[in-house]
């Protein structure tokens, strides 16, 4: 079982960025007005952030602004950073890693250890555990976590099941060893039967491209055209595994731990949609003002949902509290964890809004 | 369980259902405006009311509100 405590590891600070265009649902006209405002209340989805269609920005450049930013306020030395991680799945290039790009671009030392993992919805978790990994032995001082994703344009116009769900966003969280800082604890599952939930079909080597077949959109059902570049997304098989496995998950977590669902500050969830978000709370018990929400105003962001909502949501507490928070990603794989830590003074940088003409 | 309370838990959970207007041999899906985020909710309702997970199979098979009934009820003894 995948359950592990991580000791030695501060969250020093966490920054976001979008792209500028903003897209509203209530003008989303391929579905009717009653459908809109059915799809807005249930979903919690009215406005997101999407880049400005393909050969524009990508996650590493969003990534980027975003470390630029806190980098610089928190004064760091670059030549001081070992580590630098990038979840996401959505890469510059098939080859090679975008980690790479960006250590480069950052101007960070040859001397630091870059690598690319990927992993959608359970990202910013899975994350955590491996950059922390890292850190814990005390012999890196300083890592950056790049998390984000760029789900927009995987998605077809005419697909009413996809094309409304997704925003793009992209995160950076920088850490450091810290002999004083309380274990993070995470519980880390993984199930491959329920790979077809979430999937491309085409673009990767299994069925790489036909010409004749790849690329033309086709009416799969009511309201749902796409061709096989474009996420396939199964709904109704996404709300039984969130709601059967993420409580689980949560509640071994808490029980290994010995911590109790209301000592906890806040629990940030993967913004899915607030359907799933409400069911787990309420079955979780938890309060609503417990519970942040970004979706309303960025969509669901994938890799980027859990620290973009805590930069959006959490800017003050963040920075001047001492928090007990439980942090759960959940989906794609399917892959889904939880991670219990605690926090004090965290820098949060305010939202980057990417800019342009 | 009653399929009264059932029907009723369903009243309630969908807002354009007039009261008294839902039968047990009613099409759920002429009845509730059947669409996918209608399907979750009843998913959600289902989980939260009886403890009950309805996957998509289950739902595809019924026909009427008495056929949901029943195979949540199958399902609560199981």
């Amino acid at each position: 079982m995948a359950i592990f405590s991580i000791p030695n590891v501060k969250i020093t600070g966490m920054a976001g960025a979008v792209p500028k265009v903003e897209i509203n649902n209530w003008d989303y006209e391929w579905i009717s007005k009653e459908e809109r405002e059915l799809f807005i209340k249930q979903t919690g989805i009215e406005k997101r952030r999407v880049v400005d269609g393909i050969r524009s920005t990508t996650t590493s450049d969003l990534c980027i602004m975003a470390a630029e930013k806190l980098l610089t306020e928190l004064d760091w030395d670059r030549s001081e950073v070992d580590c630098l991680v990038f979840v996401s799945q959505s890469r510059d290039y098939i080859v090679p890693q975008t980690s790479t790009i960006m250590q480069h671009k950052l101007g960070l030392p040859k001397t630091c250890m870059s690598f690319d993992i990927s992993l959608g919805c359970s990202a910013y978790v899975y994350g955590l555990s491996t950059i922390a990994s890292h850190i814990s032995h005390g012999q890196f001082k300083k890592a950056l976590l790049m998390v984000g994703d760029l789900s927009s344009l995987s998605t077809c116009y005419k697909d009413k099941s996809s094309y409304p769900l997704f925003g793009d966003a992209a995160t950076v969280t920088c850490l450091e060893y810290d002999p004083e800082a309380p274990p993070m604890h995470f519980n880390l599952q993984s199930d491959g039967a329920g790979w077809e939930a979430i999937h491309i079909p085409d673009g990767g080597l299994r069925n790489y491209y036909d010409i004749a077949t790849s690329f033309e959109i086709k009416e799969i059902s009511e309201g749902i055209h796409r061709n096989k570049f474009h996420v396939n997304l199964d709904g109704i098989k996404i709300f039984n595994f969130s709601l059967i496995e993420v409580p689980k998950n949560i509640k071994n977590l808490l029980k290994h731990v010995e911590v109790e669902m209301e000592d906890i500050d806040y629990t940030i969830l993967h913004q899915a949609n607030k359907m799933i978000n409400e069911v787990i709370r309420k079955k979780m018990k938890i309060e609503p003002e417990k519970l942040p929400y970004s979706i309303h105003k960025y969509g669901n962001t994938s890799c980027a949902s859990i620290p973009l909502t805590m930069v959006s949501e959490m800017q003050e507490a963040l920075k001047n509290k001492k928090l007990n928070l439980l942090l759960s990603g959940f989906g794609v794989g399917l892959s889904w964890g939880s991670v219990y830590l605690q926090t004090e003074n965290v820098h949060v940088s305010d939202i980057i809004v990417e800019e342009g003409e | 369980m009653k399929i009264e309370d059932f029907i009723a838990a369903l009243e309630e959970e969908f807002d354009d259902i007039e009261q008294g207007t839902l039968k047990a041999g009613s099409d759920f899906r002429e009845s509730l405006e059947w669409n996918s985020i209608n399907a979750l909710l009843f998913i959600a309702l289902c989980d939260a009311e009886y403890d009950v997970m309805m996957s998509a199979d289950d739902i595809d098979k019924a026909v009427t509100i008495q056929d949901l009934f029943d195979t949540i009820e199958t399902k609560m003894k199981g």
